[in-house]
């Protein structure tokens, strides 16, 4: 209650000084009045009254002046004072202020930039879209494995649902675009009609989907295209509504233009256009999945109404599709549905960001805490030095609680530069992710960071929590304050001496202890990232290069496209420096999904409840020969396996060793998808999705025998990317002009991008440990040359009994040393209980592994003694005469 | 007449929340409110009045609104806060003890 009357009180007379004067003015104008008023009534006549009036108030002036000065007693006014003493003590040690908000700037922009990144690229990761805090993601179940929705499925679900608002689809998609001459690969999303309005985005131009754009087999040809590309490629023309393009050679008409800064919903890429799904069949090779409800292929997005919590939906989701399992036992028998928050959407980058995001949190706040702990020993300095600034205040009768006031005020001066300082870093940084990651050819990567209110809010938070700890920490030292003492004598410290020191020393252990955290981590992780990087994903990489030709959008059919495969890969054999060359549906370390199907394999009983599956990929003769996949025994295809041919299967060691327990299985059959292939060859294990996975069962089948229209090229060659890449492409266009080209990389690219987020971590850890290093050795080198200076009496009267240069350095050093090795042993237990949490992380590393743990420690030892260092020479200049004449 | 009493700070304070407790009242009419219910005995300093209406609406004990007085005058009138009168409350009490003790004191032969 009266907080609140002294507040707008407080407020009003500080921010309406002219009215409250004028009210105050006013007052003493009433009240004269009255008095005159009751003068004349008594008999004095006006000009007496008057006089008299005034008389009896004493003054008006004084009067006023009184309750001015009665309105001064103001908690804001101390404030505003409070500040300015801060500001000018700050002035007045510009080295100081500028080395505390460089460090808080520093700690609260590494803190503010990973809140960003969180916040842009995982809770609200999609520009323009509303609500964004009720979409899920769906993915579908089968036993432990997630994979896409199917259409029909997805239909059941938006008419059954009761919690959600909607239901929509996104599939991200590859389309060549042609504009004149120019052909070229663009991103896009093939999607429900529902999607502008399920997400809250209208275009700027034209219009959305309309409800019936998605029925009907290739029915609905229309296309809304993003700003950026209508911008770039259409040159803003604003006529555009209406007009036709090339999408892999189907002519859309462009129906819209979405609005500037929306990318569509997909984490990690921007989309260029949307097509309803109802033209799926013309972007995936000829396969209308709409009916089939075997056919998973949806990405799909739930808004949930308001009020309903992911235990809700799922639950009721989950009771829908175990209705659909017992309707459609055929295609969804043990099939789910889960619900993923944004941040774990299964089918985007988001899921594999989050293990690097949440060690970011920690390692971030872990540089805050060594920010804290150096400016605080800063600060604590600093108090030193004032303790008869203080002493005397207190002596003068200024409350503790005053002077507290004082120190959190200039801490609270110091967080709020910082803290300006740190989001304008986080502002500079909202895109640095983007920069970690390799550009892929064409797609533009975008990985922004957003800062909106609660990321504001946070940091803002984080300003207060270190203006406390900031500010406390010298308060608590003022804490044992003595008068008198303190006036009498600049009491000398001795080297060692405990009691004022310890406080300070172990903020020092303290930061000692969490950089050797961080550099434990950024050394594991950067261990892992070159295991991971030197690791052979078991097939060559420098000298092979891919790439795959976009036939179905140029209007191939399945015999033309293997007649045309069949000429293009003996131009390229014929190419000079290329040692082989061969097709394969899927590229291994890629986006795309190898084939997979239930097998069964002669002489293998399996377990009751288990289903043999395998992945396969389809590739064509030389492959293995292409890859450099070492063959065991056996032979490779050759072009005798078409489709005339009996079937045949090369395997992997793996499944020879789970399904035939070792034993040769050459000449052995696997049957798949109801047809026996014959084994012919075994291959050794080699990476299929990503660098950290545990082997698995594979095999590979002719290309001609389960034949796909855009298989990837691989081709072995001696010549340099600049050479072969023009030489495949006039092959190409040899063979037919209106033929594109995808990106062609090495498969080290390859390997490369597919170990990014890795890259990323061990980049920001690496790079946090850096800076954790080197605020530690500040903070080292601020204690000890303090406590050397505070001994010069001591180093002076030892120098004058004899002890040498060597003698007192060793001092100096070992105190420093001692800090250093205590908060290394501290370090050292903590890092074994926390290294746990880079787990995912890390790829054939130990968390415990003794070498990062050894290398870190050396490299801490080595920079805290560079730190102890300067001291501890200067020490040794310590002139015995003068130290001990100064007392 | 005789000189009128002085009142040290903290009684007028303590006068000035009890004449505000009856009824919301401008300066001027808690000056000649007290004077006439002390039968003319206590005469408030008026150079002390509004400093002290001041420095009472500053602790949040009385707030200030701008009203009409009964001679149809702008007047800002003061009223008692929740928390004035809790303050009045204890203030009273504790008055009470004080003059208690010193007629105590006073009349104990």
């Amino acid at each position: 209650m009266r907080w609140h009357y002294k507040v707008s009180h407080r407020l009003r007379s500080l921010f309406h000084r002219e009215k409250a004067e004028l009210d105050l003015s006013e007052e003493l104008q009433f009240h004269l009045e009255n008095q005159i008023d009751e003068y004349i009534a008594g008999g004095m006549d006006a000009q007496e009254a008057r006089h008299a009036a005034f008389r009896s108030l004493g003054g008006v002036e004084q009067v006023k002046e009184e309750c001015r000065e009665a309105r001064k007693m103001n908690l804001v006014e101390n404030f505003v004072r409070d500040m300015r003493l801060g500001a000018r003590m700050l002035r007045r040690n510009p080295g100081f202020t500028v080395l505390a908000i460089l460090c808080l700037t520093l700690g609260i922009g590494a803190n503010a930039a990973v809140f960003s990144w969180v916040e842009g690229i995982l809770f609200r990761p999609y520009p323009r879209v509303s609500h964004q805090e009720r979409l899920v993601a769906l993915s579908g179940t089968a036993g432990d494995e997630r994979e896409q929705t199917s259409w029909p499925d997805l239909l059941d679900l938006q008419r059954s649902c009761t919690l959600c608002e909607t239901v929509f689809v996104t599939s991200i998609t590859g389309a060549t675009l042609s504009i004149g001459e120019r052909a070229e690969v663009t991103t896009g999303s093939i999607v429900s009609a529902n999607y502008f309005d399920a997400i809250g985005v209208q275009p700027m131009l034209g219009r959305g989907f309309e409800p019936g754009e998605d029925i009907g087999r290739n029915a609905h040809p229309v296309v809304v295209i993003s700003y950026h590309l209508w911008q770039t490629r259409f040159r803003g023309d604003p006529e555009i509504i209406g007009k036709s393009q090339r999408l892999d050679n189907v002519v859309h008409t462009i129906i819209g233009v979405a609005p500037e800064r929306f990318y569509g919903t997909f984490v990690g890429r921007v989309m260029e256009f949307w097509v309803p799904v109802s033209m799926l069949e013309v972007y995936n090779a000829g396969n209308n999945k709409l009916e089939d409800r075997g056919a998973r292929w949806a990405e799909a997005y739930v808004r949930l109404k308001p009020g309903v919590t992911r235990n809700q939906a799922q639950q009721e989701i989950s009771a829908i599709a175990a209705r659909l399992e017992v309707a459609y036992p055929a295609t969804n028998r043990g099939r789910g549905i889960k619900v993923w928050p944004l941040w774990q959407t299964p089918f985007n980058h988001a899921g594999e960001l989050l293990p690097v995001f949440e060690i970011m949190v920690v390692v971030a706040m872990f540089v805050l805490l060594i920010v804290c702990a150096n400016v605080g020993n800063l600060l604590l300095v600093r108090s030193f030095a004032r303790r008869h600034e203080m002493t005397v205040r207190l002596a003068m009768g200024a409350s503790r609680g005053r002077l507290l006031r004082q120190l959190v005020t200039e801490g609270l001066l110091l967080s709020t530069c910082g803290a300006a300082g740190g989001m304008l870093v986080a502002y500079w940084c909202r895109h640095a992710l983007g920069l970690l990651f390799p550009v892929r050819g064409g797609d533009v990567l975008y990985l922004p960071g957003e800062i909106d209110g609660r990321v504001l809010g946070l940091s803002a938070a984080v300003c207060l929590v270190v203006t406390l700890a900031v500010g406390l920490v010298p308060a608590f030292q003022t804490r044992h304050l003595a008068l008198a003492e303190t006036l009498k004598t600049e009491a000398s410290a001795v080297m060692g001496a405990r009691g004022r020191a310890w406080f300070r020393s172990s903020l020092v252990v303290l930061q000692v202890t969490l950089s050797f955290i961080l550099l434990v981590g950024a050394t594991l992780l950067m261990q892992s990232l070159h295991k991971i990087r030197t690791t052979s994903p078991g097939f060559s990489t420098t000298r092979v290069f891919d790439t795959w030709i976009p036939f179905v959008a140029a209007g191939y059919d399945a015999p033309s496209a293997k007649t045309f495969q069949d000429e293009l890969i003996e131009r390229i054999r014929a190419l000079p420096g290329v040692e082989a060359a061969s097709y394969a549906r899927v590229v291994p370390l890629g986006y795309e999904s190898y084939s997979s199907a239930p097998i069964a394999v002669d002489g293998y009983e399996p377990q009751p409840g288990e289903q043999p599956t395998a992945e396969y990929n389809e590739v064509s003769p030389d492959y293995f020969v292409t890859m450099g996949i070492p063959l065991v025994s056996g032979r490779e295809f050759t072009r005798a396996d078409d489709e005339n041919a009996a079937r045949v299967a090369v395997v992997n060691q793996t499944m020879v060793a789970r399904y035939w327990r070792g034993q040769n299985p050459i000449g052995q059959r696997v049957q798949v998808k109801g047809d026996w292939l014959k084994v012919v060859g075994v291959v050794k294990d080699s990476k299929y999705y990503s660098m950290d996975e545990t082997p698995r069962p594979f095999f590979y089948v002719p290309l001609r025998q389960y034949f796909a229209m855009e298989p990837a090229i691989h081709i072995r060659t001696t010549q340099p990317l600049e050479t072969i890449q023009p030489a495949l492409l006039r092959e190409v266009h040899a063979l037919d002009p209106n033929l594109a080209l995808y990106e062609m990389i090495t498969l080290e690219e390859q390997v490369n991008r597919s170990t990014s987020q890795q890259l990323v971590a061990v980049a920001l850890v690496a790079l946090f440990g850096g800076l954790a290093l080197v605020l530690a050795s500040i903070g080292l080198y601020g204690v000890m040359s303090c406590t050397v200076s505070q001994s010069t009496r001591e180093l002076g009267l030892r120098m004058a009994l004899g002890a040498g240069t060597s003698n007192v350095l060793g001092l100096v050093l070992s105190r420093g040393l001692l800090l250093t090795t205590t908060g290394i042993m501290v370090g050292i237990v903590l890092a074994l209980l926390l290294t746990r949490l880079l787990g995912n992380l890390l790829y054939q590393v130990s968390p415990r592994d003794p070498l990062a743990f050894a290398a870190a420690f050396w490299v801490m030892a080595l920079a805290s003694t560079a730190a102890c260092f300067l001291p501890a020479w200067r020490a040794t200049r310590t002139d015995p005469i003068r130290a001990l004449r100064a007392e | 007449m005789a000189k009128p009493t002085d009142l040290v700070q903290g009684t007028l304070d303590l006068l000035i929340l009890r004449t505000l407790a009856l009824q919301p009242m401008h300066g001027w009419g808690i000056a000649q409110r007290i004077r006439q219910v002390s039968k003319e005995v206590l005469q408030v300093n008026q150079g002390a009045l509004y400093p002290a209406l001041h420095r009472l609406e500053q602790q949040g004990w009385i707030q200030a609104k701008w009203g009409e007085s009964e001679n149809n005058r702008r007047a800002k009138f003061y009223s008692l806060t929740p928390d004035g009168a809790r303050y009045l409350r204890q203030e009273q009490a504790q008055w009470k003890r004080l003059s208690l003790a010193i007629n105590h004191v006073l009349e104990t032969p």
